[in-house]
């Protein structure tokens, strides 16, 4: 029907001037966009298929491609957006749920880029991290509140059992399934030769990755797949999760296409089956509920492995996470409402969970304020772009972050977000042999490497300039941070000042 | 010495080692001008089916065929790699006929062609093996 016709977001604009039909764009497009016109010895472009993946831009040899947006317009309403009238056509159309991928894209405020960082001057010196020593390294779990002796006098090593990063970062979970074996190899090499973890997010264990079980934190979720002893107990950490920053409330579905092989037997189901995960676990309406699976989980690895309860940051995350920090978790992982997806509902990803910076600030205030905040580390995630975001974290309250975007995109995401659709140009977000094997693990480790290690520079170079020389004396500074156009409520949530002010 | 090798795990079929070996040879500086019209002769070459791909080009073979079968010592084989004298062939394509690889070709200058590791050309990285987007093609020693 006419009123379902969508024009095309954007346009392929190709440079007949430049372009020697050399038919990469062609051969590396699976959306089909680009077409050989063998008489004319001419590509042509459908537009309407076009994701803006930006494979072939990437890959055009004599640089004759450009995405541009294609300018087509509804009548300007400031009300009623051309995106807003758009969604409106395809639900006509189609009845259905809207799907997207990665983060909330909408402008909500990003407090992360209203906070601004401290520096020495004068009366106490900076340090130059080139020079002189600086600590990244961190470890996660409960710290012990008592010191205790034997009959001899001597300490008791009462330390509960604990990870250690060599800088507050880890990679986020994302489940094999919902990304490829490549990408997971890449990112468990990674996190092995960083001396960081990453997490499986959950799909379970492939078997060719149980070497990496010392930089692995494995992840229960409602769905349990991929769940048994061995798994349990081949990572450094596992992770329960509860929630996830881009669907709050909601669970997960990996469609059954996505699932055959590999996949499938990872994750203990049958081929072609979807793999849903339910919105709750259906053995937890409680925090004595969770009580009970996290210390199942602690008997399942006697008691030698943290246990991390991950939930999205929600209205009430402050009074779920002082119950989270009662419940015998080791860590808290929260994430905010910008946290990426494979695949989420339109309404929940954009509209759904609160900022992370303001979830961050709260709970570590009220933990405080319990006298709690040692029972548990807390990792934080949900849109963390930079080290500067890092830095800024931690001197809100975190003990570490988790990425994944970031990661992703260092890994070759342009941030399409068409990850639903299966089809990854860039090998990372598809079960699609051919696509997948465009992920060079071999390259991207090095790449998530490089990332992380930069970022670990930039790190240093910051704590260097505030006159701090370690982590552990960033954590909760807050003094360090002023807020610039933010109210009076939002910088008491934050607990910061505002900029200039003393 | 080092050798351009092949990994077919990490071929994509993309072809853009072939134009980057044409546009290597052409010498000029910019690939839309060099390879305008769109037809190349490129020295390395994807073999694809079936879901398989890879590029073939001279495996610069320690008891070349090529070199043996040369009528007029146009092919020689130093420093271990084998390189034509385009003054000396005569076109006689034995060289082709008994390449296994098939990893020689005529040439539109009238001599043949095949791949010298860009020696004459890029200067130390064969262009095939820098252009590839995967790392299915290196340049590397092995034993």
């Amino acid at each position: 029907m006419a009123v379902n016709f969508l024009y095309p977001v954007y346009e392929v604009a190709r440079n007949y001037d430049r372009c020697i039909a050399c038919r990469v764009c062609e051969r590396q497009c699976a959306n089909e966009a680009h077409e050989f016109l063998t008489g004319e010895n001419k590509l042509v472009c459908d537009d309407a298929k076009c994701v803006n993946c930006h494979r072939c831009v990437a890959l055009c040899p004599t640089r004759a491609l450009k995405i541009t947006p294609s300018g087509n317009t509804y009548k300007t309403n400031a009300n009623w957006s051309g995106k807003t009238i758009d969604e409106i056509y395809r639900q006509a159309e189609s009845g259905g749920v809207l799907l997207s991928s990665m983060g909330n894209p909408e402008n909500y405020p990003v407090y992360f880029d209203k906070i601004l960082l401290n520096a020495s001057q004068v009366t106490n010196p900076s340090i130059d991290p080139l020079r002189e020593p600086m600590e990244t390294k961190v470890s996660l779990g409960a710290k012990p509140v008592n010191i205790e002796r034997d009959e001899t006098g001597r300490i008791k090593n009462n330390l509960p059992p604990r990870i250690s990063l060599s800088m507050p970062i880890m990679f986020s979970a994302m489940s094999y399934g919902s990304i490829s074996y490549n990408a997971h190899e890449s990112l468990a090499r990674a996190a092995e030769d960083l001396g960081i973890f990453y997490n499986t997010g959950e799909g379970g264990l492939h078997e060719d990755f149980y070497k990496y079980g010392a930089n692995t934190i494995v992840q229960v979720a409602s769905g349990r797949f991929g769940v048994h002893p061995e798994y349990l107990n081949s990572g450094a950490a596992i992770e329960i999760k509860m929630g996830q920053g881009a669907k709050p409330g909601i669970g997960g579905h990996l469609p059954g296409a996505k699932i055959f092989g590999d996949v499938s037997r990872t994750r203990m189901i049958p081929d072609g089956s979807d793999a849903i995960s339910p919105a709750p676990h259906h053995d937890i309406y409680s925090i004595e509920d969770l009580r009970q699976l996290v210390y199942s989980l602690k008997e399942a690895t006697g008691y030698k492995k943290p246990v991390i309860v991950k939930i999205a940051a929600v209205h009430n995350v402050t009074a779920i996470a002082s119950g989270i920090a009662r419940s015998g978790a080791d860590i808290i992982a929260i994430d905010g409402f910008r946290g990426g997806t494979g695949a989420a509902p339109t309404r929940i990803r954009d509209h759904v969970g609160i900022p992370i910076e303001l979830a961050l600030a709260g709970v570590d205030r009220r933990l405080r304020d319990e006298g709690i905040r040692d029972n548990v580390s807390i990792i934080v995630s949900g849109s963390i772009r930079s080290a500067a975001d890092v830095v800024k974290a931690v001197a809100l309250g975190a003990d570490s972050v988790y990425i994944a975007t970031s990661a992703l995109i260092a890994l070759g995401c342009h941030l399409c977000r068409s990850c639903h659709a299966g089809k990854c140009n860039w090998g990372i977000a598809t079960q699609v042999s051919e696509l997948v094997k465009r992920l060079n693990p071999d390259l991207g480790y090095k790449r998530l490497v490089n990332l992380l290690t930069a970022w670990q520079h930039e790190i240093k170079e910051m704590m260097g300039g505030m006159g701090i020389n370690s982590i552990e004396s960033l954590k909760g500074n807050r003094l360090m941070l002023r807020g610039v156009g933010l109210n009076e409520k939002e910088l008491d949530i934050l607990g910061i000042k505002h900029a200039g002010d003393g | 010495m080092k050798r351009v090798y092949v990994n077919e795990k990490w071929c994509l079929g993309c072809h853009l080692c072939e134009y980057y070996c044409a546009f290597a040879e052409t010498g000029e500086k910019d690939m839309a001008r060099a390879l305008r019209d769109g037809k190349i002769k490129p020295r390395i070459n994807i073999e694809e089916k079936d879901g398989v791909s890879f590029a073939v080009s001279c495996r610069h073979c320690p008891e070349p065929l090529c070199v043996k079968g040369c009528i007029t010592g146009a092919l020689t084989i130093a420093d271990e790699v084998i390189t034509v004298d385009d003054d000396r062939c005569v076109s006689c394509y034995t060289c082709i006929l008994s390449c296994p690889f098939g990893a020689i070709s005529t040439s539109d200058d009238g001599a043949v062609q095949k791949c010298e590791l860009c020696v004459k050309t890029a200067g130390g990285m064969p262009a095939c093996v820098k252009g590839c987007p995967n790392n299915a093609i290196v340049f590397e020693e092995r034993g």
